[in-house]
């Protein structure tokens, strides 16, 4: 589809089956706009938007299903809940209009968002973190065959992106609900999505697995250096009880995982930040780190600042990113073709990342 | 207390049915044209701008005579009236109250449409994604959370209808009983000899009726205000 807005154009094309897809891109780079697309607050002007085969906009055919009927529910960054409802007319809001439709049971839905004591609040009243659950329960109840969530979590503090995050995993695992999440952060992109669609002013980038094309892209300068991280996927080998560890395996290596977390057998995706790889030119001896993961560098970048950035092609697949000093790879000789031995601090890993629902091949 | 004689206690009445009268048959209108105001994209909108708020910029004498013209017996949308469906307005108290409305709609309209535009649409929007039509929407969105501009308007239009007195007494005059209105009595009685009592007395009752008008409304917007802006 493409829109002109201004001076924006957007003009992207994508499909997505998994039904766990992510919008991933700076601001400005068009995924609300998308979002606003498939939910019918714009028109495109030219091109379709087609969801479980049926048509809602196609400008060549003349199509263009009114946003009441598209039956794609939308959570927004600051929630937009009716300020003049109480929160249970909230989530009831949509009900009426759900008949015939799979069935969503407020109890359930009550329940899984931990929301059941808010019920008779404004949402004046609650707390951002509150807001947005109920946010996601109003649009699940009116029984959605997309859930589409536009930075749902963008207006929320550390805190309480933590305290979201596991509701949406839940909303993509437990009740296998199709969603596309807009995001700019990687970490909840990384977490939420099974495929990822990169976006960049306005233009698809890159798109496919998350541990395929979520890696910083570029040396990020010294000042940017933290948010630069990279997604492995490794599976769940077994739990050490004594140290309160989780075992996990890949092809690369073995890796640890503070806590215990999900079960043997299951895939679990991890970010890892490539400021907390460092690199190690032969199999590192007497080190606290617990995770070392075989590699071959398949790309160094350098510019004039402080950093370098070391693309590392795993044994067995998978792209990890670690950012050293310049000064390391001149002293250690690193270049494109070598083996290196990438060590990660098992404390830096973050066991809250969410294991993988059972739709995955 | 100020003891009221019985026409007194009349244009007293009168004022009362008249002003609630010309506000409740104005809102639903106002609020049809608040809304084009404030969302339409058309033609001739401006033009309907204009023409709402003409009385408030008019003499209200030309208001008046202007009403008389179109809506007297003779009048083009007065004859039709009484041929068809038998309404007359001329020199009746329900010609006061539709000049009082004529009057005091661009007060009604400008408080109502400030109140639509204040409105976020992203939540009528979030209302739609909801699978609510549009015009469920405006009942159970847009129409609450316009409410306290809605009061307000009625608020302005009924305090305006009270006073109204040039527009009204060129329309259907000054008849006792029937469109003899508080400020057209008080207007007659200084006219008369001897009438300065029951001016003065008039002219308390107007301000102990426009103070009672001010407090309910105040009190009302306050209701409204707490159960529209949701803060426990």
């Amino acid at each position: 589809m493409r829109i002109a807005r201004g001076g924006f154009l957007l003009a992207c094309a994508f499909r997505a089956d998994s039904g766990a897809l992510a919008l991933f891109g700076p601001s400005g780079s068009g995924k609300s706009t998308v979002l606003e697309l498939i939910a019918g607050r714009l028109r495109p002007d030219a091109g379709f938007v087609r969801v479980d085969g049926e048509t809602l906009v196609d400008v060549e055919r003349g199509v263009f299903v009114p946003p009441h009927r598209r039956r794609v529910g939308m959570v927004f960054q600051d929630s937009l809940l009716f300020p003049h409802l109480s929160v249970r007319a909230n989530l009831m809001f949509g009900r009426a209009f759900a008949r015939g439709r799979r069935p969503v049971e407020p109890d359930a839905v009550i329940a899984m968002l931990g929301i059941g004591h808010l019920l008779q609040r404004r949402p004046a009243g609650l707390s951002g973190g509150e807001r947005q659950r109920v946010a996601i329960g109003r649009a699940l109840l009116s029984a959605p065959r997309l859930l589409l969530l536009d930075e749902p979590l963008a207006a929320l503090d550390f805190e309480r992106r933590q305290e979201i995050m596991p509701y949406v995993a839940r909303l993509r695992d437990e009740l296998a609900w199709p969603l596309v999440y807009v995001s700019h952060a990687i970490d909840e992109v990384a977490r939420v999505a099974r495929e990822v669609v990169v976006l960049e002013e306005g233009r698809v980038v890159a798109a496919g697995a998350p541990q395929d094309v979520l890696a910083p892209l570029h040396a990020p300068g010294a000042q940017g250096r933290f948010g630069a991280v990279s997604v492995i996927e490794a599976r769940i080998l077994g739990h050490d009880a004594d140290y309160g560890l989780t075992m996990l395996e890949h092809p690369a290596g073995p890796i640890s995982l503070p806590g215990t977390i999900g079960r043997p057998g299951d895939l679990h995706r991890l970010l890892v930040r490539a400021t907390d790889v460092a690199l190690a030119v032969q199999r590192p001896r007497d080190v606290s780190f617990r995770t070392v993961l075989l590699g071959t560098i398949r790309d160094v970048e350098i510019d004039d600042g402080p950093l370098a950035r070391v693309e590392i092609a795993l044994r067995g697949g998978g792209r990890l990113v670690s950012l050293v000093t310049r000064k390391a790879i001149d002293d250690l000789a690193l270049d494109v073709g070598d083996d290196v031995f990438a060590m990660v601090k098992a404390t830096a890993l973050d066991e809250r990342s969410m294991a993988y629902g059972p739709r995955v091949r | 207390m100020i003891a009221l004689g019985p026409d007194e206690w009349e244009a007293l009445r009168l004022s009362l049915k008249v002003a609630a009268v010309a506000t409740l048959a104005a809102l639903p209108l106002a609020i049809g044209v608040a809304l084009l105001l404030a969302r339409g994209r058309f033609p001739g909108r401006t033009l309907l701008d204009a023409l709402v708020h003409l009385p408030l910029v008019l003499p209200p004498v030309v208001t008046g005579y202007l009403l008389l013209l179109a809506f007297g017996r003779r009048g083009p949308v007065g004859a039709w009236l009484e041929a068809s469906l038998g309404i007359v307005l001329s020199f009746r108290w329900t010609g006061a109250a539709l000049a009082c409305a004529v009057m005091g709609f661009p007060l009604m309209v400008r408080a109502i449409r400030l109140s639509i535009e204040s409105i976020d649409r992203r939540l009528e929007f979030a209302a739609g994604t909801l699978g609510a039509h549009p015009a469920w929407v405006f009942a159970s969105v847009t129409l609450p959370l316009a409410l306290p501009g809605v009061l307000a308007g009625a608020v302005l239009c009924f305090a305006k209808a009270l006073g109204e007195f040039g527009a009204t007494i060129t329309f259907v005059s000054s008849i006792p009983g029937e469109t003899r209105t508080l400020p057209a009595a008080i207007y007659a009685a200084t006219q008369t000899p001897g009438g300065d009592p029951t001016a003065l007395r008039l002219t308390a009752v107007a301000v102990l009726v426009s103070l009672l008008a001010l407090a309910v409304s105040e009190w009302l917007a306050r209701r409204v205000r707490r159960a529209v802006g949701g803060r426990e």
